[in-house]
Parts: C-alpha cells; sequence; structure tokens
C-alpha cells in the first residue's frame, strides 16, 4: 500500500521529528510512503483568522499535490479536519475529492490498517489530551487512546478534563493571549495531577501551546505527538 | 404602530399581502411594514426550508409504568407523592391539611364537594373580586389538574372549574393537586399537547417552585407554593 | 444604574481583567462545572436527544424561511384573542411604545420577568428616564439590580457572584428599594431566596403592570409561552392588571405542536431538568383569570440585517437556553462581562456583532473571542454551529479592516505567496533552522505568545529536507508539483 504524507507545515518546519516518526511508523507497517513537495500549508490560519480569498490559492495547492492518491495521511486532527470539514465549501471538484482521501494517522491506522498494537515500546507514564478538532470535528473518539493502551511498557493515566480546549485556538493563542494563557495553565495543571511523564496529544499546533506552557512554568513532564511515541520500539527506543 | 384587539379578521397564514389586519390605527410609524418588507428581502434568496421531520420518539416510557415513573420523578423535585383510591381519598385530605396546620384552604368552584366533605379548614372561594393581598392570608389550596406527564413529573393546570383561576394555585404556600391516574396520566410531552386546549392559560408544574440562581445549585422554595402535594387517585 | 455596555473595551482587554481575577475565576469555574456534568445527564435521559435536537433546527429554520407569514399568522391569532400587537423597528421605538403603554395606565411601577429583550434594549434605563420604576423579580437579576451590576449570563445573570458576595448585597441594598433583609441573614442559598421572597412578596401583591419576553410565540394559535423556575414569573403573568410582552420576532413558531420539541430541549439545555418548575401559557386575554389588557410588542432591532446573512442567520434559532455558555472555555475564564453586552458566551459572541453591527471595537473583536473547539456547536439544543458563523464573521471584520486588521492581511498575504512557493518556503525554513542559535527566547514582536510560553527550539533541519537526504533519492518518486505519482 501506498500513501502520501501530509506533514503540514508546523510539522515541516517546527516539528520534523514527528513527520519522521510517521514515516518510520507507517514504513514499519509495511506501508510505502511519498512525500509530494508540493505541499505547504493547508491554509486553516487564513481561514480561521477570517481570510477565505487567502485560503483559496493553498487549497488548490494543497488538492493538486495530493491528486491522485488513495490515501493521504496526516499526523494532524486539525488539518485533517481543514481539508474534511471545509475544503469541499471551499475548492473545487479536486478538493472536494481530498477531503474524501485524508485520514488523520490514527483513523489511518486504526481503520485503514485495522492495528492497534503497531509493535512500539515506550516505557513512561503518559497522559492524553485529545486536541479539540480530532475529538469533536473528526470523532477520532477512543482510537489514539486504543493505540497507547496497546503500547510496550506505556502506562497511560487519565487526564482530568480531557475534553476541554487546552487554549490554542491559532491565532486566538495570540489574540487572546490572556485567555488563551489561563486555558493552557489549567490544562498543564491536570496533567500535571495525573504524575505522567508524558503528555500526549495528536496535534503539534496544540502541544507548542501546552509545552511552551510547560516549560515557561517548569512543569515535570514534556509534551510529545503521539507518532514519537508509537515509532519508538525497544530497538531504537524514544528517550 | 398597533393593530387593535377590535379589528376584524386578518390575512391567514397563507396571505402574502401583509396588510394591516382590518388597517387597526393605521396611525402607526409604519415599523410593521418595513419589518415585514426587510424580512421578505432578507430570505429571497434563501433556499427552501421545508416542513419539519419529526424523527424523535413520541414517548419513551411504556404505558404500564407511567405512574410509576411520575411518582419517581414528581419527588425527584421534591414534590409529595401520595397514592389512594377514591374512598380514601376525602380522609387523605384531611389530614395533609391538618398536618400542615391550615386555617383556611382555598377551593376552586367546581371542586367535587366530597374531596372535602371531612377538612377542617375554613373554605374561601376563589372570587374574581379578591384581591392577591387577601389570597395572601390563605394557608393552601387544593385543585384538580388537566393532566400529568410521567417523563417530567409535571401536573399541568389549565383553568377548569375543578382548578379555579391561576393565582389561586400560586399566591398560597402550600398547593394540593389532586390527579386521577391513570385517565389523566400521559406518558409524554409530545402525548400531554394534543389534549391541551392552547386558548385556555395553561400552568404546567414540575415540583415546588425552585432556583438555581445561587452559584447554579438548585434550592426549591421561593414564589410559588413552596409546599407541593401530589395525590395520586388510582381505583 | 451601570447597567450598560456603551463604550466597552475590546474583549481581550475586558477579558484580562476577569482572567486575573481569583475569586470570580473560581466561582464561573464552580458554576459551571456544576451545571455541565448536570445537563449531561439530563440530555443522556432521553435517547433521540439527536432527533430532537434536528426537529428544533428545522422547525426554526422553516419558521425563519417564512417569518412574514408566521408573524402575520401570530398577529392576527392574539387580535382575535383580545391582545394589541404593536412592531417595534428598534431599541427606541421599542422602549417608547413601552412606556406610552405604563404611562397610560397611570401607574409609576412595573414588575419584571427576567426577559434578555427587554434587557437588550435597556427598557428599565428607559422606564426610569420617564419616572417608572422596574423591579426586576427573578432571584439573579434582582441580585444584578440591587448591586448595580450588570447580568453577566443568559440564564443566571449573576453567576459571577458567590453566596458571600450575594449576602452582602442582600444586607445593604434591599431596604433602599423596598423591604430590607431579615436580620442576621446567612449566606445560605436557602436562606438568600427567604430574603428574595419577602422582599419581592410586597411588590407582587401591589403590582398593576407587569412586563414580561416571551420564550415562544405560536402563530397558529396566538399562545406566549414563558419557561421558569421561581414563580416570580406567575406572579407577573397573572397578578397584574396590565400585561406588556416584549418578544423578538424570532420567537415564533408555527405550530402548538412544536412545543413538544422544545418542551423537551430548553429545561435539559438550559437547567438540566427534565422539566423547570413553572411554564406559563397564555394566549390573549382570559375571562376574569389574569390581565385583562394585554399587550405584544414584536421586537426587530437588528433581527432583520441578521436574517438577510446566509451563514448567520442561523443565530437567529437560539432558544437562549446557554448551554455554549456552560461548556465554553472562553467563557468560563473570561466571564459573561467582557463580551459587553447582555449576550455573552459563544452565542452572544456572534448574536452581538450581527445585533449591533461590527462598527465597535468590542463588536468587531467578538468573532475572535473563541478557540474554535467546537463545544458549544455540540451542546447546542437547535444545531448552531457556532464556529462556523464565528468564522464568517472573522471574514467580514477582516474585509472591513481597521485597527490591525490591514497589517493582518499584508501579512497574511505575504505568508500566502511564500506558502504557494515551496522552494522559497523550504529556503525560509532552512535559514530559521540554521540560525536557531542565535533565536533571542523573546523574539520582538512575539510578546503576545512569549509573555506567557516559551517558543518551541526550532529544528536542525526542517522535515523535507531530511526526506530529500533520506528518501528522496531512492524508491519513491516525490511529486513535486502536483503532478500525478
Amino acid at each position: 500500500m501506498r500513501v502520501a504524507l501530509f506533514v503540514t507545515c508546523v510539522n515541516d518546519a517546527v516539528y520534523p521529528s514527528t513527520g519522521i516518526a510517521t514515516v518510520r511508523l507507517l514504513e514499519r507497517l509495511g506501508v510505502e510512503v511519498d512525500f509530494p513537495e508540493a505541499q505547504t500549508c493547508c491554509g486553516q490560519p487564513q481561514y480561521n483568522t477570517g481570510y477565505r480569498a487567502e485560503t483559496e490559492p493553498l487549497v488548490r495547492r494543497t488538492a493538486a499535490a495530493f491528486e491522485g492518491y488513495e490515501y493521504v495521511v496526516t499526523p494532524s486532527g486539525s488539518c485533517a479536519a481543514m481539508v474534511r470539514q471545509h475544503y469541499p465549501k471551499i475548492g473545487d471538484a479536486s478538493a472536494a475529492s481530498l477531503a474524501t482521501r485524508t485520514y488523520e494517522l490514527t483513523e489511518f491506522l486504526v481503520d485503514v490498517l485495522g492495528v492497534t498494537d503497531v509493535g512500539a515500546y515506550f516505557p513512561h507514564t503518559v497522559t492524553y489530551h485529545p486536541s479539540c478538532h480530532g475529538l469533536r470535528l473528526l470523532g477520532l473518539g477512543d482510537r489514539p487512546r486504543r493505540l497507547l493502551e496497546a503500547v510496550e511498557g506505556l502506562e497511560l493515566r487519565e487526564l482530568p478534563g480531557a475534553d476541554e480546549c487546552c487554549g490554542f485556538g491559532g491565532t486566538f493563542a495570540v489574540k487572546n493571549s490572556d485567555v488563551s494563557t489561563a486555558m493552557g495553565q489549567d490544562k498543564v495543571s491536570n496533567a500535571v495531577s495525573t504524575g505522567a511523564d508524558v503528555l500526549c496529544g495528536a496535534d503539534n499546533s496544540c502541544l507548542m501551546h501546552i509545552g511552551g506552557v510547560l516549560r515557561r512554568e517548569e512543569a515535570p513532564l514534556r509534551a510529545l505527538h503521539l507518532a514519537d511515541i508509537l515509532a519508538s520500539t525497544r530497538e531504537e527506543p524514544l528517550v | 404602530m398597533s393593530t387593535s384587539p377590535a379589528a376584524g379578521p386578518g390575512p391567514g397564514p397563507d396571505s402574502a399581502s401583509g396588510a394591516a389586519p382590518g388597517s387597526a390605527s393605521g396611525s402607526g410609524s409604519g415599523s410593521r411594514e418595513r419589518i415585514l418588507a426587510k424580512v421578505r428581502a432578507a430570505v429571497a434568496d434563501a433556499p427552501d426550508a421545508p416542513e419539519v421531520t419529526r424523527g424523535y420518539l413520541d414517548t419513551h416510557t411504556p404505558d404500564a409504568g407511567m405512574v410509576d415513573l411520575l411518582a419517581e420523578n414528581l419527588a425527584d423535585y421534591r414534590a409529595v407523592v401520595h397514592r389512594t383510591d377514591s374512598a380514601g381519598l376525602t380522609e387523605l385530605l384531611m389530614r395533609l391539611l391538618a398536618e400542615h396546620g391550615s386555617r383556611t384552604v382555598l377551593v376552586p368552584p367546581g371542586l367535587p364537594p366530597s374531596w372535602l366533605a371531612a377538612a377542617d379548614p375554613t373554605r374561601i372561594h376563589d372570587r374574581e373580586a379578591s384581591t392577591a393581598a387577601e389570597l395572601d392570608e390563605v394557608d393552601s389550596v387544593v385543585t384538580g389538574c388537566a393532566v400529568a406527564i410521567a417523563e417530567t413529573g409535571t401536573i399541568v393546570l389549565d383553568g377548569s372549574p375543578d382548578q379555579g383561576r391561576r393565582r389561586i394555585s400560586l399566591i398560597p404556600d402550600h398547593h394540593i393537586c389532586v390527579v386521577r391516574a391513570p385517565e389523566q396520566v400521559v406518558a409524554s410531552v409530545p402525548r400531554a399537547l394534543p389534549r391541551l386546549d392552547p386558548t385556555r392559560p395553561l400552568t404546567w408544574i414540575s415540583g415546588p417552585s425552585a432556583t438555581s440562581d445561587i452559584e447554579l445549585d438548585r434550592v426549591e422554595g421561593v414564589h410559588g407554593p413552596r409546599t407541593l402535594e401530589v395525590v395520586l387517585v388510582e381505583d | 444604574m451601570s447597567g450598560t455596555f456603551v463604550g466597552m473595551p475590546s474583549f481581550p482587554r475586558a477579558a484580562k481583567e476577569a482572567v486575573h481575577n481569583k475569586t470570580l475565576r473560581g466561582n464561573l469555574r464552580h458554576a459551571t462545572h456544576t451545571i455541565r456534568d448536570k445537563r449531561a445527564k439530563a440530555v443522556a435521559e432521553l435517547a433521540d436527544w439527536a432527533e430532537l435536537r434536528e426537529a428544533g433546527k428545522q422547525i426554526k429554520d422553516h419558521t425563519l424561511r417564512h417569518l412574514d407569514r408566521y408573524l402575520l399568522q401570530l398577529e392576527d391569532r392574539v387580535a382575535a384573542a383580545g391582545g394589541t400587537v404593536h412592531w417595534a423597528a428598534d431599541a427606541d421605538e421599542a422602549n417608547r411604545i413601552v412606556t406610552d403603554l405604563v404611562r397610560a395606565t397611570g401607574e409609576t411601577e412595573v414588575v419584571k420577568v427576567k426577559s434578555m429583550a427587554t434587557q437588550e434594549i435597556g427598557l428599565n434605563e428607559a422606564l426610569e428616564a420617564e419616572g417608572i420604576a422596574a423591579y426586576e423579580t427573578d432571584l439573579a437579576e434582582l441580585i444584578v439590580q440591587l448591586g448595580d451590576d450588570r447580568p453577566s449570563h443568559i440564564l443566571v445573570p449573576a453567576i459571577h457572584r458567590n453566596r458571600g458576595e450575594i449576602r452582602d448585597i442582600f444586607r445593604t441594598k434591599m431596604g433602599d428599594w423596598g423591604r430590607a433583609a431579615p436580620k442576621g441573614l446567612s449566606d445560605t442559598p436557602a436562606d438568600l431566596a427567604e430574603a428574595a421572597r419577602l422582599h419581592l412578596r410586597e411588590k407582587f401583591l401591589r403590582a398593576k403592570v407587569g412586563i414580561s419576553g416571551a420564550n415562544f410565540m405560536v402563530a397558529e394559535t396566538g399562545t406566549l409561552v414563558v419557561f421558569e423556575s421561581e414563580g416570580n414569573g406567575r406572579m407577573c403573568l397573572t397578578l397584574p392588571e396590565t400585561l406588556i410582552s416584549v418578544v423578538g420576532i424570532e420567537k415564533v413558531v408555527p405550530t402548538w405542536r412544536d412545543l413538544e420539541v422544545f418542551l423537551q430541549t430548553l429545561p435539559r439545555s438550559s437547567t438540566a431538568e427534565r422539566m423547570n418548575p413553572y411554564t406559563s401559557t397564555w394566549t390573549g386575554t382570559a375571562d376574569g383569570d389574569g390581565p385583562r389588557t394585554f399587550h405584544l410588542v414584536l421586537l426587530d432591532n437588528g433581527r432583520t440585517d441578521t436574517l438577510a446573512d446566509e451563514v448567520g442567520r442561523q443565530a437567529l434559532r437560539c432558544i437562549r437556553c446557554s448551554a455554549c455558555l456552560n461548556v465554553c472555555p472562553v467563557y468560563e475564564r473570561a466571564g459573561g462581562h467582557a463580551y459587553g453586552s447582555v449576550y455573552p458566551g459563544p452565542i452572544g459572541a456572534i448574536l452581538s456583532p450581527q445585533l449591533r453591527g461590527i462598527q465597535s471595537e468590542i463588536d468587531a473583536s467578538l468573532p475572535y473571542a473563541s478557540s474554535l473547539c467546537g463545544a458549544c456547536y455540540e451542546v447546542c439544543p437547535v444545531a448552531i454551529d457556532i464556529p462556523e458563523v464565528l468564522v464568517h464573521l472573522r471574514e467580514r471584520v477582516a474585509d472591513q479592516g481597521g485597527k490591525g486588521h490591514r497589517l493582518e492581511k499584508a501579512a497574511m498575504k505575504a505568508a500566502g505567496w511564500v506558502l504557494d512557493h515551496p522552494g522559497v518556503l523550504g529556503a525560509g525554513e532552512r535559514v530559521a533552522s540554521k540560525t536557531r542559535k542565535l533565536h533571542p527566547s523573546k523574539l520582538p514582536g512575539a510578546g503576545a505568545w512569549t509573555r506567557s510560553r516559551e517558543l518551541p527550539e526550532m529544528p536542525a533541519e526542517p522535515f523535507r529536507d531530511w526526506w530529500k537526504k533520506n528518501r528522496g533519492e531512492s524508491g519513491t518518486t516525490p511529486n513535486t508539483e502536483g503532478k500525478k505519482p
């Protein structure tokens, strides 16, 4: 099986490790991965900030970049939701078609490949934050949780108030930085209360915000993308 | 502008004209026509909105368990529930009024006389001339009801002769409502509406008055009767 | 009274104060979390919730599509039942109509049932200016009125106050408005409710004019419906000789049967009850029972403008349950006052800028007062896609330009150009990575981020470079400019 990786602009520029982890994970599961280099950004920041005209060329570009691939996989619930929810109304037939072929990573693993045990090894206590767009727009449900529960050595701890937004929200994080920070701080206190070493999420934009608060407050845990954990094995463990 | 009640019948629902019913006062500001014109312009290009699909349930409750569920839900919202039969009703009402220490009781004009045959308190009749202040001196009120809804623990009064004016079940601090079960009980809200006449003033009551206005904690007993007793009469 | 929102600062500035007010944060957190859990339980009792929600949405959409027809039918039926119907294009006209009606009775005081429409038009202030005292009778409204405060929640306008603060307001202020609070008043909710009962009773018993809103108006019968809990509504609707109801034109529903949907969804969404303690319905006037005179004032005040917006019009489906406020993480932290309107929270963020327009600073900032987390849409009993409307209104604000938005648009355009040229993007990413050691920990201009959060460390190279080095040459063919693989 061959898939196109839709790495997302945030992962490309800031979190390449998540892109690399996604490639290694998929290859380990026998999937052939392509990276169409014409891809840049899905246009979500522009769209959600009210710049529809500026969004349209990015929608066209993204749709063209992934044309012909049966499966387009992305390690971001938010970007997957942008494509799935909004592309059909912003773009043309090609954009609408991409919406039907785009899978968030955990959807692809659980629904398409039919696996929950991906052979990962990560001997740490982990708590999981389900980002809003994955939770509410994609309906990822318990897929991430099932994947984490199958990881060898991993102890999963329940995050209190898990379904509450972390406060990132794209440009919301800077336009309303006080409220955004207050939300992030509450998310961090909830994460700290679990005693976990790692706060795991499936959206690096949210983790950039939560991680930024974690580090500023010198909280005793770090933020990691789910793909980084799932890519970790006994042979090549993520430390 | 105003349209007076004396005006003749106006256009029905299918009228597109929008002329004022009977061209009422006519001296207004023209806001009526302006608002209607703006409404029409606003939706002129809107997609059609078809009739409603009612995919929801008519009831969530089997008829067999209806009366028990009513009792349970009434009690859940702090109404005091009593169950008796016709033979026991007179004595029960006497006892409830005595236990409450009531010296006076408001009586709707059509309350079956037998209900209060044994009761001690002085009867006060529901009269239009009574002032609110006078009613405020009365200890209790006894009424029937139009319908009771099991799923929500609701009794509905419609001002029929055994229920009286709306204010008599409002001002006294103690309300006893008699429900004939199962005849007056329906399972659900969708089954209650067809049994009610919208032209009558209706009062839907679900437990004694309450408020959640302080820290969103529910507290029973504000302006309406602080004690609501519901008597289910089953024969 | 300070019950006005004129000249409000933009949302971020107003919210900043609230966020740092520990008491307020605690009060809001406690109240919203309490009701959130209860609502979830009340809704879970109904297996057909999704269908009820869909039916509620369809009833409202159908009504709005044919609003002229249903308003005319309503007017006809209310008039036939002995009521008088008035039409008010805006707040001023509505206030004038009501003031004239009260003056015609010769009375100088009125009792009021909690009503969003009369708050929206500032009726109390308008009456006061004409020498008419308006007494709020809902417990939370009373707390707000006595405290010379502003409402901060649709259902529970005093949600920002805790029991201790309420006791203090009652102790110091009740005497100025009528019967004083009992001596030694405690802060238990039951005692506070009892104090309100005693204080308001004398007002109810002597009231000659009542003023209300309505939750629904039934076109086919001319019936108005008020949902309430305390009995203050029943007092105002039945004891006075004259009743004046001020209702937004979007509150009409076509049929009596339509109420079967909202009688199930509104209480569960609002107070998280199977049914609220009291619901009153009335059709015109009734012989010998209740007010002898009934006036209905139909209010536009921006609603027809909202109706004209194909995306925004769904906000008119709102039944004012406030479930969206109770689940909103932004509302929970910013509080209701920051929204600068009687309609706070997510619904306020899409309703106020539509009813009032986006010219003012506060209204232009409201569409951004959301992280677009979608919790509001999930709980809305009439399925208003609040995030969709927020984004739509952001487009209108951005189009309008103005403070901050011209620069932002230029930046978006520049970013758009880079993002449309992957080669340039890659070069930029490489520069950022190469110079990462030189980045100051607090980038100039990034203050809104770095005041409270660290910036991520830039990686040694972007993903696309790793790919080129490690996978680009081997088996797979990169689809460089959108060609088919």
